[in-house]
């Protein structure tokens, strides 16, 4: 396809975005992320081991920043403090790349996003001119919020992350869709290529994914697989499907049968 | 004199911060530092001496969701 999303300033290729957590090297993490076709790449900041080998491959290295839009985001961090200094940092080590992940996550179980430190922590980075891609609840009006903030998109669960559960709600990403004009991109709950594809065909910019590839038992396969999925969604998509109907609708004409 | 680095008390001789860096294997590498709170950008870091008491965080990429 050759159609483009506008992120912010980014024009972005590929309406899949993924993570590079939980693989199981270094290898597969590159493997699977050439087969997703994905442009956007999100990565996590965390404190330097200072006694590792200097040549032991570093994730840049693998995930090239001038090959893909690296997206740091701000997983683990439970305040707008903790976020808004990650970010920092995070642009620091792409040597002045804006683009960041926003995510502020409660401690429960669920991680659901925790929305009151997230539209803080928007509001602050906003402000120190960074382009905000945030995680978020299914909410409409949080959603509606952040996009009035400044944020460039806007990322609703499609169920909690790495739960690999699928849309829990539907109507609610298609309401956040009717409402905003930034991108809508589900981000988390994503299990198999159906999931993906349902997220495509309610009208959602795109999806963002990282355990239902890194956890599949072939994670390479699974990456074309989404790649396929989200193609396929956003084509039904812009197709538009037919009606529902009650009762069936024969499909062969009716009239000229032999008798 | 002692600094912290990454959360670990370290005793060390008085010292700019690249001279620490390269001891450590890291200069050059793709790192970010945080000095006191404050991102330390990689051009300063031949000017900024460490003293006594202070905080550092080296970070880098890896990988996430």
């Amino acid at each position: 396809m050759t159609d483009t999303i506008q992120v912010g300033s980014y024009a972005l290729k590929s309406r899949l975005l993924v993570g590079t957590g939980k693989y199981r090297d270094l290898d597969e993490t590159g493997r699977a992320i050439e087969a997703s076709g994905a442009d956007v790449v999100t990565m996590a900041v965390r404190r330097t081991n200072l006694g590792q080998n200097p040549n032991e491959p570093n994730l840049l290295d693998v995930i090239s920043p001038d090959r893909y839009t690296l997206l740091p985001n701000t997983a683990g961090c439970h305040t707008a403090d903790d976020a808004v200094r990650t970010c920092r940092l995070a642009r620091e080590l792409l040597d002045g790349h804006n683009l960041v992940k926003l995510e502020v996550i409660s401690k429960s179980r669920t991680l659901y996003p925790d929305v009151v430190e997230t539209l803080n922590a928007a509001r602050t980075l906003v402000k120190d001119r960074f382009e905000v891609m945030v995680y978020t609840s299914d909410d409409p009006l949080i959603a509606t919020e952040l996009e009035a903030i400044g944020c460039v998109a806007v990322m609703p669960l499609g169920a909690p992350i790495g739960s690999g559960l699928g849309l829990q709600n539907p109507y609610n990403i298609r309401e956040i869709l009717d409402n905003l004009k930034v991108p809508v991109i589900v981000d988390a709950g994503v299990g198999t290529a159906s999931d993906a594809t349902v997220a495509m065909e309610l009208g959602c910019e795109g999806v963002l994914m990282n355990t239902a590839i890194a956890e599949a038992n072939d994670p390479v396969k699974m990456a074309r697989a989404m790649r396929l999925a989200i193609e396929s969604g956003r084509l039904a998509y812009e197709a538009g499907r037919m009606p529902r109907k009650r009762y069936a609708d024969a499909s062969s004409p009716e009239t000229g049968l032999i008798e | 004199m002692q600094v912290s680095v990454n959360g670990q008390i370290e005793e060390i001789e008085a010292q700019s911060l690249d001279s620490y860096l390269d001891s450590k294997l890291l200069l050059g590498r793709r790192i970010a530092v945080e000095l006191n709170g404050e991102i330390v950008p990689k051009s300063q870091f031949s000017s900024v001496i460490l003293v006594d008491g202070d905080v550092l965080e080296i970070v880098s990429a890896i990988g996430g969701g």
